[in-house]
């Protein structure tokens, strides 16, 4: 599934790299610790949390995640949405508690990161 | 490929009023054993030296070309492909052929050389235009490439970086640099995101627990080496640091989803090889090693 179809489906907010969505999502990860995002998600993986600072954008650089979903409706700072339209990170907000969220997103075909 | 791409077009002719008296000289001065008739620009024939000894021999020198020249003459059109052209060559048996148009008019005139001399030289097009292509598909050159085509005792690049202490705010942006530098450097991206990962952790630590420090990267021909230095306070256990889930992080750190005792960990599963040294108050050095792989 690619995250241009998790918008749609979802009713995603787009706040960043609207130009990135046509990235597969290859697995989900969801954490809100950055280290064990670091150490736990894969290349192509989808990262719900709730951070909303610029920290978050690096550790999607440097993992090269396929995007970030905020939830409970969390905006990111004006500090993170630059930094991520300029590293190219999809940052898109759901509504939903991250509970609610991923249950969906596993309803919908996305399965876990493999653990390492 | 068609005739008229081998053939020479710098042809030498008779005209048929000519004499073969006139030929004999031509043919002496020119250095040939034939040429083609022409009159008006329109092929009529073909005379050779066979032509020549004939009239030579019947005491026919003053005679004009146009009764002693061959008429039936096998030629080739220009614009006609050339494998049809060798098929010509070895049903009549001649050396060589003249070229006209589609109206008569001579062109050129093609031997077995210059066959041979225009596919070679289509060739050698084909072979630069291949050569290049294939420099072109090539990637830039590398790091690597740039390792192979210098020499020196010992040749590495250095990336230093400055790191703010007690500070997360910027933290993961000399990460980020370095990996943007080694992209450009040409590493592959696996090792790209090893090295990212790895760096990224330890400038969070040097801005998270210490007053701040220098990450160093020296890319080197067999691989990539970072430190992380800092001027203080050390890492008094080093053992229990090591220890998956143990932290001393401040709630500030924790608060931004930091300090939970993963770092360290994760730098050694993302680096080859790891050594931390630490003294109290003095400060710490980690060393990360990371091999290219091809």
């Amino acid at each position: 599934m690619k995250l241009n179809d998790l918008v749609k489906e979802f009713g995603l907010e787009v706040k960043t790299a609207s130009g990135h969505l046509d990235r597969e999502v290859k697995s989900g990860y969801v954490s809100d610790l950055l280290s064990d995002v670091l150490a736990h998600a894969d290349e192509g993986t989808l990262w719900v949390t709730l951070h909303i600072h610029q920290n978050i954008v690096a550790v999607a650089m440097h993992k090269d995640l396929a995007g970030i979903i905020l939830v409970q409706g969390r905006q990111p700072e004006q500090d993170t949405i630059v930094k991520a339209e300029e590293e190219n990170i999809p940052i898109l907000v759901s509504s939903l508690s991250a509970f609610e969220l991923v249950g969906r997103l596993y309803k919908a075909g996305i399965r876990g990161a493999a653990a390492h | 490929m068609t005739v008229s791409e081998v053939m020479a077009t710098d042809v030498l002719t008779v005209r048929p009023e000519q004499t073969m008296s006139d030929l004999r000289i031509f043919m002496r001065d020119k250095r040939i054993s034939g040429a083609p008739v022409v009159d008006n620009g329109k092929l009529v024939g073909m005379v050779s030296i066979e032509d020549l000894i004939n009239a030579l021999s019947e005491c026919d020198l003053d005679t004009q070309i146009r009764y002693k020249m061959t008429t039936k003459v096998a030629c080739l059109y220009a614009d006609e492909p050339l494998v049809n052209c060798i098929a010509t060559f070895s049903r009549h048996g001649y050396t060589r052929y003249p070229v006209v148009d589609r109206q008569g008019h001579l062109v050129g005139i093609v031997t077995k050389g210059n066959i041979v001399e225009g596919l070679l030289k289509k060739l050698e097009i084909e072979y630069v235009r291949t050569e290049a292509e294939i420099n072109e598909a090539r990637q830039r050159p590398t790091m690597r490439q740039f390792f192979e085509d210098v020499t020196a005792d010992d040749i590495s690049f250095i990336f230093k970086y400055h790191i703010a202490g007690q500070t997360l705010k910027d933290a993961g942006k000399a990460a980020t640099e370095l990996k943007h530098a080694l992209k450009k450097l040409g590493i592959c991206p696996p090792l790209l995101r090893r090295i990212g990962v790895a760096t990224y952790e330890a400038e969070i630590n040097l801005a998270a627990y210490t007053q701040g420090g220098e990450i160093i990267a020296h890319v080197e021909k067999w691989g990539v080496i970072v430190e992380a230095i800092d001027a203080g306070p050390g890492i008094p256990d080093i053992e229990l640091a090591m220890k998956p889930g143990y932290s001393t992080a401040s709630d500030w750190v924790r608060e931004l989803g930091f300090g939970a005792g993963m770092g360290l960990v994760n730098i050694q599963k993302c680096s080859d090889e790891m050594e931390l040294k630490s003294t109290v108050p003095d400060g710490t050095h980690l060393t990360m090693r990371f091999y290219y792989t091809s």
